[in-house]
């Protein structure tokens, strides 16, 4: 057993073997091994949804902008080297760096970023963009030279300029999207620091140093190579025994306290609260849960203050929160979000109430199967609490876990009555948090299948809401209609602890798991 | 005996038409759709139009009987067709995965082979002693003992006592030996050890049988070494059921070592096996039925001519 003071001892360590890190000057060459806890279905970032495929494709390919870790959420340039924003948010102009260079010679141009932005916003039949929602408001590209873009937007977006920063937003090659458009998914090309090797399926992928890459000095590392772990125990006696230095997703609070255990002052501890939000969405097509009652007494009967304090001990699960990351500047304040349904502090009551509503509709010993997916973090404890929870209020449930690809076609194709969703979200913003929530039709990312003026009317007026404070009634106003509906709601918040070996340098952990991982920064101090 | 190999193998062919037919039917039966777990799976949400497409760029718009010809006419020609998932030919996809699986298939018997033969016979010419409760104690504790366990158990022996773990990803025996050693002996020995376990029980109560027989009483009547009489005459008889049992053990590791390969980080077979179900990568499954079908044909074959080798009163004609 590992006592807290050992695991904040290991904490504090760390922090000032941080501290030492900025001071040191970053060690040339090397190879970085590190684990990926799962494997990409394909290579496009465009199409996917999966840190699985970022963590894979991140390292070869550039943005216009990037996430200033240590600033969050402040950005930075990564192919733009300046841009201006017009002051009605109407316009964003972006200047390239000169000479850079995709992985087969050819050079990059404003035409590419047009090519990219254009299959990101309207992809071409055959194509898949998970990103075509957020970039609906995107009026035209202009290219007035090969180094200048100018994006002239329909109508405002206040947080445009981040969602320029998304990692997904790999820059393709025109060419090679003119040649064919799915190319990414089996091609790799990019500007990025590292130049694809290999990937031998199955196993690992290998990436080497880009020698042409655009930003002076880097990347420091002669090459890394992520392999494949599917298995948690498996990862962690790699981790254990030096054989991976790293793992970018989490470990769970469990493996964090045997790795600190086993491997003491030689193993870093990076914690922070999570842009993931585990839900629990009810398919609105399927009976009973087409029934606002049924809905709303199954998100009643979850002790989510209690299931807090119980799953943060086994699990990656957390914080209590609504639609937005607790703790960010547009999050709901407990003393609010306390009001909301299913957030009561008074389960006995909230319970009673969840009876009452199922006796209402017919259905006072509801019988059901939850779709969940066969991650064990968090996926099946969450399960497991649920399944129980539901049981005290006289509801029976099968939690019956898919691998992950049946899983997200089950969701995607509405192949469920009830399950354990997530909002994955790579920066907390109100724009990105809320659209998953959106109807049918409006939001790819609803896998409830609800339509809802009210809730699609309260986003439009929020995202054209420059005022931060308005931004903030309005998004509250968001949260008590979709709670009172029900189609989707938040069973708790994740908590990332990312373990990796001291001789990792230069990695900069985040709130969001899909950032940072380009390693143009990673050096290894050995 | 070359006759009896040639019969052997035609023999082979309904028996593989059979798995075919039943694998394919069998197969179409399970709900899934591979092309909606493909382009839905990874968190897009593709149009109905998207998937039809995309099934009929597969062929699985067709009938149901014409895709089934068209996979008996790729078989014919030795071609597995292409995996739905990875789009690429199912025989590349087994092949970057069989060399591993068979090497640690190969290793595991020889492990199982090195104990289980001198360890059951020991038990059985020691009868009754605490050599043979010994050894009775090592077989049942194999047996008891699944592989992957004593792999975990393995592994974090070797991290306790020598902070050292083996290579994580697969390295061609062609191309660094001591790699490929020090990566593979760790799951040959976890597997192995289970499969000496049943070898060894095996060896030793057909041993304690055979060496009952008249002919043993004969050899010994007639001043033979004892030695040779349990080297000659009586284990070369009792291992003929445990050759039986190594074959079958062979194939079936194989296709078989889902949770071990997980332990150890393998990208073998039997994980394929797995994520093509889950997939529902019905071309993938069925070409790697047919190439477990088609071990279990040879192992079996080859046992019955080992079956020869060890006595000589079997002859094949």
């Amino acid at each position: 057993m590992i006592r807290k003071s050992t695991i904040a001892l290991a904490l504090t360590a760390t922090l000032a073997f941080a501290g030492d890190a900025v001071a040191q000057t970053p060690k040339k060459g090397g190879s970085f091994q590190f684990a990926i806890s799962a494997e990409t279905p394909h290579y496009d970032c465009h199409g996917s949804d999966t840190y699985a495929t970022l963590h894979f494709a991140s390292p070869f390919y550039s943005t216009l902008l990037q996430f200033d870790l240590p600033k969050y959420p402040a950005v930075k340039g990564d192919l733009a080297q300046s841009w201006t924003v017009s002051p009605d948010l109407m316009t964003f102009t972006f200047k390239l760096t000169p000479n850079v260079k995709f992985a087969d010679g050819q050079p990059l141009t404003s035409a590419d970023v047009k090519a990219t932005y254009d299959r990101l916003r309207n992809p071409p039949d055959g194509v898949v963009s998970t990103r075509k929602a957020t970039f609906a408001d995107i009026g035209t590209i202009e290219t007035p030279d090969p180094l200048t873009v100018v994006f002239k937007m329909k109508a405002i977006n206040a947080a445009m300029l981040e969602h320029f920063a998304s990692p997904w937003n790999c820059i393709y090659a025109a060419k090679d999207l003119a040649a064919d458009p799915n190319s990414p998914k089996v091609k790799i090309n990019g500007t990025g620091p590292f130049i694809f090797s290999e990937h031998a399926k199955g196993s690992h992928v290998i990436g080497k140093k880009n020698p042409n890459y655009f930003k002076p000095g880097l990347p420091h590392l002669d090459e890394w190579k992520g392999v494949f772990m599917l298995q948690a125990a498996a990862m962690r006696t790699a981790l254990q025994g030096g054989q991976v230095l790293a793992e970018f997703r989490s470990v769970s609070p469990p493996e964090r306290d045997s790795l600190v255990q086993a491997m003491g002052d030689k193993l870093r501890i990076e914690e922070s609260s999570w842009t993931l939000n585990l839900l629990l969405t009810f398919n609105t097509e399927k009976k009973p849960f087409d029934d606002v009652r049924v809905r709303k007494a199954l998100s009643l009967a979850i002790d989510r203050w209690g299931g807090s304090a119980g799953l943060s001990k086994n699990s990656t699960l957390r914080a209590v929160g609504g639609v937005i990351r607790p703790g960010s500047p547009s999050a709901t304040p407990e003393a609010e979000l306390v009001k909301l349904p299913g957030f009561s502090k008074d389960i006995n009551a909230s319970r009673e109430e969840a009876k009452r509503l199922l006796r209402e509709a017919g259905v006072p010993d509801l019988k059901f199967t939850l779709h969940n997916r066969t991650i064990p973090q968090p996926y099946t404890p969450a399960g497991i609490y649920l399944v129980d929870q539901w049981r005290r209020i006289g509801v029976t449930a099968e939690n019956k876990q898919f691998e992950t690809a049946p899983y997200l076609a089950g969701l995607n194709s509405g192949n469920f009555e009830v399950a354990v969703d997530f909002s994955n979200l790579f920066m907390d913003d109100s724009s990105l948090g809320l659209s998953k929530y959106l109807s049918l039709g409006k939001s790819s990312e609803n896998k409830s299948r609800s339509v809802d003026a009210e809730l699609d009317s309260l986003y439009d007026r929020h995202m054209r809401e420059t005022d931060p404070k308005k931004r903030i009634v309005l998004i509250q106003a968001f949260e008590k209609r979709l709670f009172d509906q029900s189609y989707q709601v938040p069973i708790l918040w994740w908590h990332r602890i990312v373990a990796t070996h001291k001789t990792v340098m230069g990695w900069e952990m985040s709130p969001s798991h899909n950032l940072g991982q380009d390693l143009a920064q990673v050096w290894l101090n050995q | 005996m070359f006759r009896y190999v040639i019969q052997r193998l035609l023999l082979a062919i309904p028996t593989l038409i059979g798995v075919a037919v039943v694998s394919f039917f069998l197969l179409r039966v399970v709900p899934g759709d591979v092309v909606e777990v493909k382009l839905r799976g990874d968190g897009g949400n593709v149009s109905q139009e998207t998937i039809e497409m995309e099934r009929k760029r597969m062929g699985l718009d067709k009938p149901l009987m014409a895709q089934f010809g068209d996979w008996m006419i790729g078989l014919a020609t030795l071609d597995l067709g292409k995996s739905m998932w990875t789009d690429r030919p199912v025989i590349e996809e087994i092949a970057i995965r069989l060399e591993l699986s068979l090497q640690v298939a190969i290793m595991a018997s020889l492990v199982a082979v090195i104990i289980a033969i001198p360890l059951g016979t020991l038990a059985a010419l020691m009868r009754g002693t605490w050599v043979d409760y010994v050894v009775r104690l090592i077989t049942i504790a194999g047996l008891s003992m699944p592989s992957f366990w004593l792999g975990m158990l393995i592994m974090l022996t070797l991290l306790g006592l020598f902070n050292w773990l083996p290579p994580i990803t697969f390295t061609p025996f062609y191309v660094d030996p001591k790699a490929n050693f020090t990566q593979l002996i760790w799951p040959a020995m976890a597997v192995g050890y289970r499969y000496s376990a049943v070898t060894a029980r095996m060896v030793r109560s057909q041993l304690l049988e055979v060496m009952n027989e008249d002919y043993i009483r004969t050899a010994r009547a007639k001043g033979v070494y004892e030695k040779l009489v349990i080297t000659r005459h009586a284990l070369r008889n009792a291992l003929l059921p445990a050759i039986t049992v190594l074959g079958l053990e062979f194939a079936f590791l194989i296709g078989g070592l889902v949770v071990t390969e997980q332990v150890f980080n393998l990208n073998g077979i039997g994980k394929l096996f797995v994520q093509s179900i889950s997939r529902n990568d019905f071309t993938l499954i069925q070409g790697m039925v047919m190439m477990i079908s088609g071990f279990y044909i040879i192992v079996n074959l080859a046992i019955d001519m080992l079956y020869a080798v060890f006595d000589p009163r079997i002859r094949y004609r």
